[in-house]
């Protein structure tokens, strides 16, 4: 379903890719893990091309993506939540869910509405609706950014160190709502520091460093057999 | 002092009053549209626009309102007077407002952007529903003051002979040969129109401070 092919980035002299390959297909859960300043965001956003790459290749569904392509529309098969959430603060939770479906797929209100209370049903927010987002716990608002991303029907899941901004109480609900996702066979890369999480529902780990992919495997291999030395060390700290 | 001018005159006031409100809404209007554009200029990618608005910014901010009015008022010699005082007063503030709202648009989190980018909405759309409007929201205070200053330097159009409050208020210390009251009047008249304008700001503040 995506596939990258050597995909590089530098930002000035520092390189931050050096050449990446990765191919997903549908309905995997890809786990990216690695030390912080490995490349592992800078990755996830040069598939949606919130960073241009410097070279290199991304495919989706069998198409390059480059220049001509029509930007907005390959980024509606793409939902994304990010490490601080980006909730609109002018728009109550409802608003925020409803509004890229109303504006960018023309759906009727009352349709993208009843879609917004199916999801902030899935993520348990109903209460929470017709709240503006400053009233929120950071775990509450994630849960509404993934809501907000669901709402497009996305092919594919970004998730950009989405728990790397909460308090530890509230990461349990937001990772609980991304598992059940996995049950419904949604295609899911997520960069993540939480290691437990990877280890229970992914489908595959890349361990990244110095912008390569250093090792991958299944998560019961790569946690409990890595083979690179740097992986190893990096588990031995983490795990 | 002595006020019984007010009685015979009192007419002076009422149309200077509303000229100025007039000329001072109508650049309000012009000058938020203005404004608008040049700071979107401004802010996109296009080097050339980005140049030209900077470049248009900067004199107009570097030159005096008086000479810009005269340069219009005389320069474009049928230009009715008071289209030129609307000219003049919205080519001015556009340049102050587009700067003003330069710095809300720079203030709003850049992951705004993202979100908006990464949902598939185009800049258009981005600007319009997402960034526009918690730009305006950080700017209101700036914008209102702004407003407040426009009022108050309008005076300066009585000196092309358009009627505003300013002008009749010196018509009326010709005919009455009183140098100092209708000053008076005409400050606190000036004053009743900013104070009732900055309370206006405040209120529109406070409403949208809901989702704070």
């Amino acid at each position: 379903m995506i596939k990258l092919k050597q995909i590089r980035k530098n930002f000035g002299d520092l390189n931050v890719l050096k050449g990446i390959d990765l191919e997903v297909s549908k309905g995997e859960v890809v786990a990216i893990i690695g030390p912080s300043g490995s490349g592992k965001s800078t990755l996830l956003r040069c598939i949606n091309f919130l960073e241009q790459p410097c070279g290199g290749e991304v495919h989706f569904e069998n198409e390059l993506i480059h220049d001509k392509t029509n930007m907005n529309q390959y980024r509606e098969h793409m939902g994304m939540v990010f490490q601080q959430f980006n909730l609109f603060p002018h728009k109550t939770v409802l608003e925020n869910i409803m509004m890229a479906p109303v504006l960018l797929k023309k759906e009727a209100k009352e349709n993208a509405y009843k879609t917004a209370m199916d999801l902030l049903e899935q993520v348990g927010l109903l209460d929470k609706k017709d709240v503006y987002p400053n009233k929120l716990s950071g775990g509450q608002k994630q849960r509404v950014a993934i809501a907000r991303a669901l709402a497009m029907h996305p092919k594919v899941m970004l998730f950009d160190e989405p728990t790397s901004a909460l308090d530890p109480e509230m990461v349990g609900e937001v990772l609980e709502v991304m598992k059940k996702l996995t049950h419904k066979d949604v295609t899911m890369i997520v960069v993540t520091h939480e290691m437990g999480f990877a280890k229970e529902v992914a489908d595959r780990v890349l361990f990244m460093d110095d912008g390569l992919v250093v090792e991958e495997n299944t998560p019961e291999y790569l946690f409990s057999q890595p083979q690179h030395p740097r992986t190893i060390d990096f588990l031995s700290k983490v795990l | 002092m002595e006020f019984g001018f007010l009685l015979k005159y009192y007419k002076f006031f009422i149309t200077g009053t509303a000229n100025t409100l007039l000329l001072s809404l109508l650049t309000v209007v012009f000058g938020l549209l203005g404004g608008m554009i040049l700071s979107l200029l401004k802010v996109s990618n296009f080097k050339p626009a980005e140049k030209l608005a900077s470049a248009y910014i900067a004199f107009i901010r570097g030159t005096p309102l008086l000479v810009q009015l005269y340069i219009i008022y005389y320069g474009l010699k049928d230009i009715p007077m008071f289209a030129a005082g609307v000219v003049a007063m919205s080519v001015n503030s556009s340049a102050y407002i587009a700067e003003i709202i330069r710095a809300g648009i720079a203030a709003v989190d850049k992951g705004q952007f993202e979100a908006t980018k990464s949902l598939g909405m185009s800049p258009i759309q981005a600007y319009r529903q997402v960034i526009l409007p918690q730009a305006f929201k950080k700017i209101l205070p700036a914008l209102g003051n702004e407003f407040v200053i426009l009022i108050k330097e309008s005076a300066i159009v009585s000196v092309i002979g358009l009627h505003d409050l300013m002008y009749n208020v010196d018509t009326i210390r010709g005919i009455t040969y009183k140098p100092f009251e209708p000053l008076i009047a005409a400050a606190i008249i000036y004053f009743i129109l900013t104070a009732t304008l900055s309370k206006g700001v405040t209120l529109i503040e406070r409403r949208l401070q809901v989702s704070d």
